[in-house]
């Protein structure tokens, strides 16, 4: 036991400790923090759009007339269509065709995985979005449009407060999904917690420590997001009781 | 009552859903401080009548004048005009995140640019009226579906209509809470309230109803008072209807 015990604190000295290793950890985690946040801003600009193109013309394309149906038409056929290719195609492909094609001028490897997943995440989130305001009762709608409230009044009082009650876990579970599928951001040469782990695996030839301590701060990151959002979620279910 | 002044005048009304027809050619004209009732087999067109008059259903040929101004025309803005029919819908459609209170002051705050003060005074008292002023921070899944209904019409009324559309406000009640929600409507036409009821309760289209208009196939195929629709039915479809319901 303690002849296995010390063969662990080794290894600990070996991968963390020596050399500072553990700072190419700390800035690899500061790197993948960095990147999930601004692809979850990007994603959710993406999808607050797409999902307000989506759901408004399925709601109001019987009402609708003359150049406004052709433009939302349109607009609703070119999401559809980003839909359709975003979650169509592995994400690493995405990741690589804009490093090595759209983004090619650029050298900033975190940038460009950043927008590369936000781009991603924001497809995903867009059908979140849009799956919440279709589930509320089509009564709502009425009853708001009955009152003499317009379209955009009526979602903005009483569909979108009800639907973002809804799709708060959905939203904050693809959230902690993108956090570990940044993962793969190694790819385009962004030094990324997972390829810090990597980097260290092949100087010290000892895999088990270096990967499974990138595994526990994994881990560890995504229990701490699903703890606050179950605080958020009572909070919110509480508002109505 | 042919002497009052018209309030709706429905012209040729016609529906279609996807090339089959709801509505086929329905004219009448609804006055100031009537009870119209509409009767009918269910997929007669009542509903959809109904849903018409305010636009919740776009009607596909004929002409709605309300308070003189035709709301079918493509220029008109149909919210304002919604401002002024009230509508109550056979699942009541409270809105379930807010308060009773904030269900009935959220339309005259935003719309009508009361103060929350002057709103929450005209629904407290409407509340009263209705016996629920202790509910009024309650939230609606905390009441009955009587209840519920009730807040519903009150909510409509907040808005100082000019008519009151119900589309059936009986019907996803238990039994036990019809006479509640229909006690309020009675006392809305004893206030001389326009009102367009959509309903199984013939009882009500008899006792409260100015005249009774029996739709069915889309058309209105009989019309009349109470009396004559329920003691002299002509047509052979509405005493078979009436043998079935009564």
């Amino acid at each position: 036991m303690s002849e296995w015990f010390t063969k662990i604190k080794a290894d600990f000295y070996l991968n963390f400790i020596k050399e500072n290793r553990w700072k190419l950890i700390l800035s690899g985690l500061g790197t993948t923090l960095k990147i999930t946040l601004i692809a979850i801003i990007i994603g959710i600009i993406i999808g607050v759009v797409l999902a307000t193109i989506r759901s408004t013309y399925d709601l109001t394309k019987d009402e609708m007339r003359g150049g406004k149906k052709t433009v939302m038409g349109l607009l609703n056929t070119i999401a559809r269509v980003y839909l359709t290719v975003i979650r169509g195609t592995p994400v690493v492909i995405q990741l690589l065709i804009i490093w090595f094609i759209i983004l090619a001028s650029s050298d900033n490897g975190v940038l460009v995985a950043a927008v590369a997943f936000g781009i991603n995440s924001g497809a995903y989130v867009a059908e979140i979005i849009r799956g919440g305001i279709m589930s509320i009762d089509r009564g709502q709608m009425e009853a708001g449009r009955s009152l003499g409230f317009n379209y955009i009044e009526t979602m903005r009082y009483i569909i979108i407060p009800q639907a973002f009650k809804n799709v708060l876990p959905s939203l904050a579970n693809e959230f902690i999904a993108l956090l570990k599928e940044t993962s793969v951001a190694g790819y385009v040469a962004v030094n990324d917690l997972t390829r810090a782990g990597n980097i260290i695996r092949g100087k010290t030839f000892s895999p088990f420590m270096p990967l499974v301590g990138v595994a526990l701060i994994y881990l560890v990151m995504v229990m701490i997001l699903t703890y606050f959002v179950g605080v958020l979620e009572r909070r919110l279910r509480n508002s109505e009781r | 009552m042919n002497d009052k002044e018209i309030l709706i005048s429905v012209k040729n009304l016609e529906k279609k859903f996807n090339g089959v027809t709801a509505l086929k050619s329905v004219s009448t004209d609804i006055r100031k401080g009537e009870v119209v009732v509409m009767i009918g087999p269910s997929g007669s067109g009542k509903s959809t009548f109904l849903r018409c008059l305010n636009l919740l259903e776009m009607p596909t040929g004929g002409t709605i004048t309300f308070n003189g101004v035709d709301i079918t025309d493509k220029k008109v803005d149909i919210n304002i005009h919604r401002q002024k029919m009230g509508m109550v819908f056979q699942h009541f459609n409270l809105f379930p995140h807010m308060t009773i209170l904030k269900n009935m002051t959220l339309a005259p705050m935003k719309l009508q640019k009361k103060s929350e003060q002057e709103a929450t005074a005209e629904a407290m008292k409407l509340l009263e009226r209705v016996g629920l002023a202790d509910r009024a921070n309650a939230y609606p899944s905390q009441l009955s579906g009587g209840q519920k209904q009730r807040i519903a019409i009150v909510r409509a009324l907040c808005m100082k209509p000019d008519v009151m559309l119900f589309d059936e406000p009986t019907s996803a009640l238990d039994p036990e809470m019809v006479g509640e929600v229909l006690d309020v409507m009675k006392e809305l036409a004893e206030d001389h309230m326009t009102m367009v009821v959509v309903t199984h309760e013939m009882g009500f289209a008899r006792e409260v109803g100015d005249r009774v208009l029996f739709l069915e196939d889309g058309i209105i195929m009989e019309e009349g008072t109470p009396d004559d629709i329920f003691n002299h039915p002509k047509t052979e479809r509405l005493q078979s209807f009436l043998a079935k319901v009564l």
